[in-house]
């Protein structure tokens, strides 16, 4: 909805509700006016989701020791894929709790007018506030799987696999944002095609799994150096963060500075355009959904 | 410069049928390959079972045309209407959950919108979490919840399971807790839909009361819809009557209520359609009269409380051999179900079909009554509905028994009901 804050027809209108808003009208403002909003979603998600449960918050951690399990078993063992020098269980647990951090940016947010429909029908606030929460909420359980890596790596330290910790550390929080801006860009895309086609939903099941083969997750980028394939790997805007969260960790991956700008490039671009479509959406959409 | 806050312009809102919420990508596919081969479009086809989309040939329904009006500051308006006549359009524009499709709204201040309680309410955060939470929903900020905070638990009366989850609250505690947040927003204008029809009389007392003061007080402009006259008497300073999507009168409270229920009374001690295209209804069946006809054989006006009424209806049914039974529903102005009554089922050949319902004298309350009937096949599928169609005011009976107060009750039966011994033990 178009609010201006300019005067209107000589009087000072808080807020001017029309059928029409300027394609750029992107209401920001309003959405930091709720930022308390934001962090009261972030708490009731994690407060709601591990009620009446014994293990709590705990539960974040039985998922990527598992996959772990299974990587090293199929990946490692079977398939022998080599892991670039780095211990096998700290390659894949870091790729395992990078990639589960963006997955569940884009599925939640993929569903957030589908999901939040009920409430949306009956208040108003931006719309963006909900995807954004999301994307917040889920860095608590990046943090809580983030632990376990640590822990994991000051282990294999002792046992002769030495981390090198320094400068390059700080790399992880761009990489975090990186992956956090293409999910919510990608995701508000889709949570505004959703309203319309709910095709999109099941599309996102497994789209999502397929993507993740396509990003050196359970492979180093330097695997595919003589592939043909590599090209497309590459323009995956996703391979070059997964590099940058291994280089960060471990200070050892294949970084192309011009990757990462792709990558940086292409979170802005679907962040802007998630931006323009939701704000369209976000208006009308209880006539659709 | 002017005080008004809200200026609504030429406001239009148009739904679509058909050409959206088909769902699914394949349906636009399919729609799409149909209409570059000069095909009919298929979904389209669905739809003309709803008389409503064949009508004009046009699929699309406004639900509001051409509304204008301003509210000033401080004022309490009433929206009342029938179902369907687009109030809850107009307060959904209004709070900005949905957009206009033609005209503007201008509104001056921090609007607040109340079209439900407890909106975004978890059943697994406690009291405490969810007043927090539902505030900041509603657009306060946690230092305005803060300050608000024990004067909400204190009006809802939960002190005690304020750190409880409210999945163990009982659904008075929770709907009053609900009702608090929402009272204590501080909004300069605040939009309210029907929440009074929750809670006990009590606690609806001290909703309409914290409204009052809202207004009176506080200064605050209220939007007030609401089926429920006597709450719309006493709270709203002006009140705007919607008919089918516009503004079929705005002013005086009183005025504009006597005219609404008159019109809701004349519509309506029969309704009839000779010509069965333009008949209510569907492919299946149709109405063709309905008519409550009082059994004195007086006029109209004498339909009192002691009157026996028949009501009589003739329909069509299309279906051979369908086996059909139609069910009726006494209504109250409120839009409330007081009680509903079927007719056995019969397998019935095509063809013009009559019933008759009698309502007793001395059974029915001195109230305005709606009425509505069902067509129902096979014991249980709702064939067609006809919500409200006709609407009847009972009168107070002139033989009366020197008690002159309104009856209570929403009916008002007479049973029997008697002293037996006058004297079984002397004192």
């Amino acid at each position: 909805m178009n609010e201006t804050t300019a005067p209107v027809d000589t009087e000072d209108w808080s807020l001017v509700i029309t059928p029409k808003q300027s394609l750029f009208d992107l209401n920001l403002r309003e959405v930091w006016r709720y930022k308390d909003l934001l962090f009261l979603f972030v708490r009731r998600d994690f407060v709601a989701q591990y009620k009446q449960t014994v293990l709590g918050p705990l539960w974040n951690l039985v998922q990527p020791i598992l996959t772990t399990c299974i990587f090293l078993l199929i990946f490692g063992k079977i398939a022998n894929i080599p892991t670039d020098g780095i211990q096998p269980v700290l390659f894949y647990m870091s790729g395992i709790t990078l990639w589960n951090y963006f997955s569940v940016c884009l599925t939640s947010t993929s569903s957030t007018f589908v999901t939040n429909a009920p409430i949306f029908g009956k208040v108003y606030f931006p719309r963006l506030v909900i995807p954004l929460s999301i994307v917040v909420s889920n860095i608590a359980r990046f943090g809580i799987q983030f632990g376990l890596l640590v822990v994991m790596m000051i282990y294999y330290q002792f046992k002769g696999f030495p981390i090198h910790p320094g400068w390059p550390m700080l790399l992880i929080i761009p990489t975090l944002i990186l992956m956090a801006g293409i999910g919510l860009g990608l995701g508000i895309i889709i949570s505004s095609l959703t309203t319309k086609y709910r095709d999109f939903t099941v599309l996102m099941t497994f789209a999502i799994q397929l993507l993740m083969y396509a990003t050196p997750i359970v492979y180093p980028l330097s695997f595919l150096a003589h592939s043909r394939y590599r090209t497309l790997i590459m323009l995956n805007p996703l391979s070059s963060v997964a590099e940058l969260f291994r280089y960060a960790l471990f200070g050892h991956a294949t970084l192309i500075p011009g990757n990462i700008a792709y990558s940086a490039g292409f979170m802005v671009v679907s962040l802007f355009i998630g931006l323009l479509i939701f704000t369209r959406v976000e208006r009308t959409f209880m006539d659709t959904v | 410069m002017s005080n008004i806050v809200i200026k609504v312009e030429e406001v239009s809102k148009q739904y679509r049928l058909g050409e959206v919420s088909t769902g699914s990508l394949s349906h636009d596919i399919n729609r799409w390959w149909h209409r570059i081969r000069g095909k009919e479009d298929p979904y389209l086809r669905i739809g003309e079972e709803n008389d409503r989309t064949k009508k004009g040939g046009s699929d699309y329904i406004w639900a509001l045309k051409d509304v204008s009006f301003e509210v000033r500051q401080g004022e309490v308006l009433g929206i009342i209407g029938r179902n369907g006549a687009g109030k809850s359009t107009m307060l959904k524009i209004l709070s900005r959950t949905t957009g206009p499709t033609k005209g503007e709204l201008k509104i001056k201040g921090r609007i607040a919108s109340l079209l439900e309680v407890g909106t975004g309410f978890h059943p697994e955060l406690t009291g405490r979490d969810n007043i927090f939470l539902n505030g900041a929903i509603l657009g306060m900020n946690k230092a305005e919840i803060r300050r608000k905070f024990d004067e909400i638990v204190d009006f809802a009366g939960v002190e005690r399971y304020i750190d409880t989850p409210v999945k163990r609250y009982s659904s008075g505690m929770y709907v009053r807790l609900a009702f608090a947040v929402a009272a204590f927003l501080e909004p300069e204008i605040l939009i309210v839909d029907e929440v009074l029809a929750v809670g006990d009389a009590e606690f609806q007392k001290k909703c309409l009361g914290r409204m009052k003061d809202v207004s009176d007080k506080d200064g605050r402009t209220v939007l007030f819809v609401s089926h429920n006259m006597i709450a719309v008497k006493s709270l709203c300073s002006k009140v705007m009557y919607l008919k089918n999507g516009t503004v079929a009168e705005i002013g005086e409270t009183s005025q504009v209520i006597n005219n609404y229920l008159s019109n809701l009374q004349h519509k309506s001690l029969s309704q009839s359609f000779e010509d069965p295209a333009q008949a209510p209804g569907n492919e299946k069946a149709k109405l063709k009269k309905i008519a409550i006809n009082p059994r004195s054989g007086k006029n109209e006006d004498s339909i009192t409380v002691r009157t026996p009424l028949d009501i009589d209806i003739e329909f069509w049914n299309f279906d051979e051999g369908k086996l059909i039974n139609l069910t009726m529903f006494i209504n109250t102005l409120a839009g409330e179900t007081i009680f509903a009554n079927g007719t056995q089922a019969v397998n019935l050949p095509a063809g013009l079909h009559r019933a008759r319902c009698f309502i007793p004298g001395d059974f029915l309350n001195d109230e305005i009554y709606s009425l509505s009937l069902m067509i129902v096949g096979d014991r249980s599928s709702p064939i067609c509905f006809f919500e409200n169609i006709l609407s009847v005011e009972i009168h107070e009976s002139r033989i009366s028994s020197g008690w002159h107060g309104k009856w209570p009750g929403l009916i008002r039966p007479k049973l029997e009901f008697e002293i037996l011994t006058h004297n079984l033990q002397p004192v």
